[in-house]
């Protein structure tokens, strides 16, 4: 928590915070970190795999093996997530599972079953990206960003 | 009538005279599964979502309690019931098919108390002769709502509290065999500028530490009076952080006979984290377990207070505090008087 929030709180709301935060279990770290760490770099390998697959039985080159790759890993997603694996692989690994593609994959189709009963338009049309919109929206526009810095520097910067 | 300055002494004693206990697949694996009338298998409950499975149960405990209390649903006069979902329609629709004069409450996870603290004032003040009282969640409707379910591939802290699945419900009357509500104390709303839901148990402990106080103080007795103080949801931290601030405060709360029902319903090895919450919870464990011991004669007098937190989401993610409330309602067993 941010000093200038903490300065808004009254003096016994930041005793009481004090006292409360002194019992809180607090979030394993470095336990999260390594458990992260190999469910995330296991997730790659496993994207690896099916990239070396792909180059070698399809003949795709590395550039071109990055499209199926993704699409596999997300089929994969999809049935792990529709059978209700993906959230207990998401609460031991935290960020490991949340940050490869197979995440972004999660969290579309987690929000696409659970709205489901809202009907196809209302319900899984405008909540299916409640979780990957931001990610979406804010991905674009810093790529927008750097296009912009890039042309700049190559256009005028003479690099 | 009142007493000191926020609790009702109910002379008259209006008595518990059945409970209606009904919960889901991962309550059934739980630390108590024989606190429940009915456990489903199935989450649905066969309905085509999340909100009519929670009305679904909340049907079914109020036709439990009913059955078991041999009363018809006629001489009924009114239903106090709430929930968690907006705007309360599960209760709502439960209420519509029992066609009982229904008065909603809401103090989220407190509203077990609540309704129970109304109703026995309505009785004791001889305004019915048949009260239900109800609350009910539902797991997955409630993740739905107002956190961010695991679901969506987001790890939970510690801190965080699973929400019960299931409905309780209790049938509060003039006279007649069952424990008798004798005291009510209700809460004032605490702000300590907590803002994280899922720490609600930390958030909260302050309330129900209040209302302990409040309670203690109005009724002019000391906390030994009681067998068993049983908090709603705290869970492990908010337990902790209460039992904690009542010591400071000089309140002698031994740890042994404080108890919450948030750690009672689960077992150690499911992955609640901190513990239960819900308004189910407090509802479900006060009457399925805790009142079965009063019945039984294993407990003689008990202080229910539940715990809950009144944000929303729109109050969370415009970053507001967290505000909290805690009832207290001592039961008591038959031909005990103050």
């Amino acid at each position: 928590m941010g000093d200038k929030k903490k300065q808004k709180l009254k003096p016994n709301q930041q005793q009481y915070q004090a006292f409360q935060q002194k019992r809180e279990t607090k979030r394993p770290i470095f336990k999260n970190c390594v458990k992260a760490f190999l469910v995330g770099g296991f997730i790659c390998f496993i994207g690896q795999l099916i990239s070396t697959f792909y180059i070698y039985q399809f003949n795709f080159t590395e550039k071109t093996a990055g499209n199926p790759t993704i699409a596999t890993l997300i089929v994969i997603t999809m049935l792990l997530t529709g059978f209700g694996v993906y959230d207990r692989i998401a609460q031991f690994a935290g960020a490991g599972s949340a940050v490869p593609v197979t995440g972004f994959g999660n969290a579309v189709i987690s929000s696409a079953i659970e709205y489901r009963s809202e009907g196809f338009i209302l319900g899984v049309g405008s909540n299916m990206l409640k979780l990957a919109g931001p990610v979406i929206v804010y991905g674009v526009f810093s790529a927008f960003v750097v296009a912009i810095i890039k042309t700049i520097l190559t256009q005028w910067g003479g690099f | 009538m009142l007493k000191g300055h926020q609790s009702w002494i109910f002379e008259n004693r209006p008595s518990i005279l059945s409970t209606g206990t009904i919960g889901g697949p991962f309550e059934a694996k739980g630390k108590i599964p024989e606190a429940f009338d009915i456990l489903h298998e199935d989450m649905w409950v066969n309905q085509d979502s999340w909100e009519k499975a929670q009305q679904k149960m909340l049907e079914e405990a109020l036709q439990t309690t009913l059955k078991k209390a041999r009363v018809e649903k006629e001489k009924v006069e009114f239903l106090i019931a709430g929930d968690l979902i907006n705007q309360m329609t599960p209760t709502s629709f439960a209420a519509s098919t029992s066609s009982i004069p229904f008065l909603g409450a809401f103090s989220a996870c407190a509203t077990s108390m609540e309704s129970l603290a109304l109703a026995a004032s309505i009785i004791n003040a001889k305004g019915a002769n048949y009260i239900l009282c109800a609350a009910s969640s539902h797991n997955a409707a409630t993740e739905k709502q107002f956190r961010y379910p695991t679901e969506y591939g987001g790890q939970k802290p510690p801190t965080s509290q699973w929400t019960v699945t299931g409905a309780g419900c209790a049938l509060v009357a003039q006279n007649g065999v069952g424990p008798s509500v004798t005291s009510a104390t209700i809460g004032k709303v605490a702000d300590m500028g907590m803002t994280d839901p899922f720490n609600m148990g930390g958030a909260m402990a302050i309330a129900a530490a209040d209302t302990i106080e409040a309670h203690l103080r109005d009724m002019q007795i000391d906390p030994s009076y009681y067998d068993l103080i049983i908090t709603g949801d705290l869970g492990h931290i908010g337990r902790e952080v209460s039992l904690d601030l009542l010591h400071d405060r000089d309140i002698p709360v031994e740890a042994e006979k404080y108890v919450d029902c948030g750690i009672t319903i689960y077992r150690e090895d499911q992955p609640v984290l901190a513990g239960g919450s819900g308004a189910a919870c407090s509802a479900i464990v006060t009457y399925g377990h805790y009142l079965q011991e009063v019945i039984k004669g294993n407990l003689q007098k008990i202080l229910v207070v539940a715990t809950g937190s009144l944000h929303s989401t729109l109050s969370i993610q415009q970053k507001a505090p967290i505000p909290c409330i805690a009832h207290a309602v001592s039961i008591e067993a038959r031909g005990e008087h103050l």
